[in-house]
Parts: C-alpha cells; structure tokens; sequence
C-alpha cells in the first residue's frame, strides 16, 4: 500500500520557495466538454467561486484546472506554465479536493503530511483521528479530512469542490470562515465550486456562474 | 524398454470415442444440458490434433530453419490472439493483441531458442521434434499468465478509478498510483505456474513426462526434461506476465499521466 513513503519528493522550484502561496492562477481559453474559452485569473489569497447547475461542467473544469482529463487551453501558476512540468507537480502545486474523496490506505495517517497547523481543530476534529480506521469514518469525516489532506500537502493553489456539501450548517461556516482566513494569510489562489449562495456571499471575493450561451455551448459569466 | 512402443490403431480410438458417446447419452439423460457441447468438443479435438499430427509430420520431414519459424510465427499469433479473447475489458486499437503478443515474444520465445541453444543442444538447434513442443508449452503456460495478468488489470483499474485518480490529485506519479494494482495483477499472473510446480508429482504426474515415459524413455530421463520444461515455464510465465502487466498500465495513462479509461473496451456482456 502506497503511504507517505511513496508520495514523490517534492519538486525542486517548489523545495526553494520559503512560502507555498503568493502566486497568480491563470487560466487561459480552457475549454471541456461543453465549457468553452475559460480565461480567468485568481489572484494569491482570492477565493473565487463558480456555481452552476448540476451537470453544467463545474467539477470536469476543475478537473481540466489539475489536467486530469484531456482538454484545451493552459494553466499556469506564478511563472510556472503547466506544459513545462511533468503532471504529478502539477498537481501537487495546484490540488484538487474532488466532492468524494477517496481512501485506500487501513488508517488516515498513511495518507497525510504533516496537518498544517490548527487547521484539525478549527475543522472539529481532534488530532487522533490521525489513528482512525478509514472504514469507520462518516461521510462528514472523510469530507473533512479530505480537505485537511489536501492541506497537509502543501500546494500552491487549491481547487475545491463542494467542500462543506455533508457538513451540518454550524459547522459548515466555521469551516469556511477558518478556510477563508487561512488562504489569504497563506496567499493561496483557490477556485471554489459552491451551490449555496448564502455561502458564496460569505467566502468568495468573485462569483462566476456556467451559464449555457447557445445549446451545446457554456460559458462562465462574472456574478455580481 | 526401448522399442517396446505399443501400437494404436484408428478402430482403438474409437473405443475411446464410444464411451464418450456414451457419456453424452448419460448426460442428455440427466438434463445436464451438455451433450451436445461435449460431442462437438471432443470432435474438434480430434480433427485438431490429426491435422496438427499432419503438419509436424511434414515439418519434421523437411526439417528447414524457415519452415520451423513459420510454424512458430503461427503459434504466437494464435496465442495473442487467444490473449486477447481472454480479456473481459479489452485495450482498444489492437493494444490487447499487441501488448501480449509482444511480451510472449520476449519471454517465450526468447527461453525456448536459449534453451534450444544453450541447454539441450540439438543440433541443428533448431530441430522441430524439440523445437516446436517446447515453445507449445512455454507459450501454453506463458499465454495464461498473460492473460491473468492483463485482465487482472485492466478490470481492478476499472473499479478503482475513484482510488488511482484520488492518487494522482494528491501529486503522486503515475506508476506510484497504479502500483499496488500492477503488483496484484502480476501475482496473479504467476499464481497457476507456482501452484503447479508445488503440486508437481505429489499431486499430478505432468503430462510431458508421462508422455515421454509412455513413449518408452526411462523415466529419470524423463524426470529432467520435465524439471527442465517446469523451469522454463516459470521464467517465460514470469518475465511474460511482468512485462505485458508494465506495458499495460503504462498505456493505461497518457503522456500527461491522466488515467485513460476510454482506452479499455467496456465489458462485452
């Protein structure tokens, strides 16, 4: 079973960096499935988030973003083209935390890094469930935890999708409060993939929505 | 012993072939629905076997170095092709026949020739009455672990999808993301071989060496060659099945590393 020790070194621009953030996410004319000409910048610390209905492509442009699936356009992050470096750097700089996490080790803590700092307490959990067995996890915990992950890898840039979807709504907002405060001390570009306008109100500086502009054709349209 | 080769006239088989008639009329009796695949079984195995009779008798007779590698050439399509039927989920554009065919060449054929070469000796090294029996066996055996292997495979990444992608967004490498996967599919693959040589003369006597003892040969004799043909089935079966497994779960990603599932065939029934 692949654990912590089968996670790749990091990669060497990224060992020289003092800090993980403070770059820029540009996005320029992505194009999957039936979202065309995406171009969008995140700036270091900007939470953007993108609604749309269900099946209008949010989760397979966040795909596209960690190039998972074939699609058009580029990527880049600071000065770093996604062309010039193999996937697997990419996609530890810019992670995507899907809407089901996945698990396969026995025990949560072969999954992870080091947990960045506070970051189990402000999401409910205590530090031992670092010991917990995967299979006796609720679905809000894998959420959680999934999202905890992805943290304790340090990336550059976070894609999330529906990170809050099975979290009760107090707990909900005290996790993205914490979040919120988290990427813009830590200057992380983030795109946010939400349903729930309250929340988007809450946690995104901008508001895009996918919008079908002809049929067969979507578009992602500014919300203000 | 030697010479004491006993004889079998065509009207002896056909006793043989009696009893089996007789067991179709038990089975049809008993409703067991398979009569007519048992009669239709056992007589492709006859026409198979007379015209194989007839083609290594007119190989043996002319006994060229290009006759013996067209035979060959045929038994290894026969098998790739036999590989790829066996999968479940098949890699599209011909990769499932490529892949086994490939690595059955590099295994198989490449013990069978250094064996012929190295170790038994015929000479010319060539000679069909070793040559050909061999490689059947070594492709025989190395052919089922192909296909294990490659089916193996392609199936769990089909059902772990979720579990390979989830690695890749974590920033892992392609290989690091597959690789437990790649590791059971190969065990898979060389399992049979193993059980058969833990079982070898406790619990079946191996058909080559009973063959060879039948033929008259004193049975130590008999005895290595079928220690030699064990051997060399482990080394083409190993080296045969890790090497389609790699090629395999290599093509099952692209050259950005992304998982390509539209690159296996769904599941035909």
């Amino acid at each position: 079973m692949p654990g912590i020790a089968d996670l790749p070194e990091l990669p060497e621009p990224a060992k020289q960096r003092p800090s993980r953030g403070g770059d820029r996410l540009c996005l320029s004319g992505l194009g999957v499935g039936a979202l065309r000409d995406v171009s969008l910048e995140v700036a270091p610390g900007e939470v953007v988030c993108v609604s749309g209905e269900s099946g209008s492509g949010k989760s397979r442009l966040l795909r596209a973003i960690a190039d998972l699936e074939p699609h058009e356009g580029e990527v880049t992050l600071g000065a770093d083209r996604r062309r010039d470096f193999p996937a697997h750097c990419w996609r530890g700089w810019v992670m995507l935390v899907p809407a089901e996490s996945s698990w396969w080790g026995d025990v949560v803590s072969e999954h992870f890094m080091e947990p960045a700092p506070d970051s189990f307490a402000a999401f409910d959990m205590p530090e031992a469930s670092l010991d917990w067995q995967i299979e006796r996890l609720s679905s809000g915990e894998k959420q959680r935890l999934a999202v905890l992950r992805a943290l304790s890898h340090e990336p550059r840039a976070l894609l999330l999708d529906e990170p809050t979807a099975n979290l009760d709504p107090e707990l909900a907002r005290r996790v993205e409060s914490w979040l919120r405060d988290y990427f813009r001390a830590s200057s992380m570009p983030v795109i946010w993939v939400a349903h729930d306008r309250a929340q988007i109100e809450r946690v995104a500086d901008r508001h895009f929505e996918i919008r079908e502009a002809s049929p067969g054709v979507a578009r992602l349209e500014e919300q203000s | 012993m030697t010479g004491g080769l006993i004889e079998l006239a065509w009207w002896e088989l056909a006793i043989g072939g009696a009893l089996v008639v007789a067991l179709a009329v038990v089975t049809h009796l008993g409703r067991l629905g398979l009569a007519r695949e048992l009669l239709i079984a056992a007589a492709r195995m006859v026409v198979q076997l007379a015209i194989i009779g007839l083609v290594l008798e007119t190989l043996f007779a002319v006994s060229g170095l290009h006759w013996v590698a067209l035979m060959a050439v045929v038994m290894l399509l026969l098998a790739g092709r036999e590989v790829m039927s066996r999968q479940k989920r098949r890699m599209t554009g011909g990769w499932a026949f490529a892949i086994g065919t490939v690595s059955m060449f590099i295994s198989a054929f490449a013990v069978s020739v250094f064996a012929l070469v190295v170790v038994i000796g015929p000479s010319p090294w060539y000679t069909p009455q070793y040559a050909i029996p061999l490689l059947g066996m070594l492709l025989g055996n190395t052919m089922t672990g192909v296909a294990l292997g490659m089916d193996r495979l392609t199936d769990s990444a089909w059902r772990q999808r979720q579990v390979i992608e989830g690695r890749l967004m974590l920033g892992m490498t392609w290989s690091q993301a597959i690789g437990d996967l790649r590791r059971d599919a190969m065990r898979s693959g060389m399992i049979p071989i193993i059980n058969g040589m833990a079982a070898a003369g406790v619990v079946s006597l191996p058909g080559m060496m009973t063959g060879q003892i039948l033929a008259g040969s004193p049975p130590a004799l008999a005895v290595k060659y079928q220690v030699l043909v064990f051997l060399l089935i482990a080394v083409g079966t190993g080296f045969g099945t890790v090497a389609a497994v790699m090629a395999a779960s290599r093509r099952l990603f692209d050259e950005r590393e992304r998982l390509r599932l539209d690159r296996i065939g769904g599941s035909p029934g």
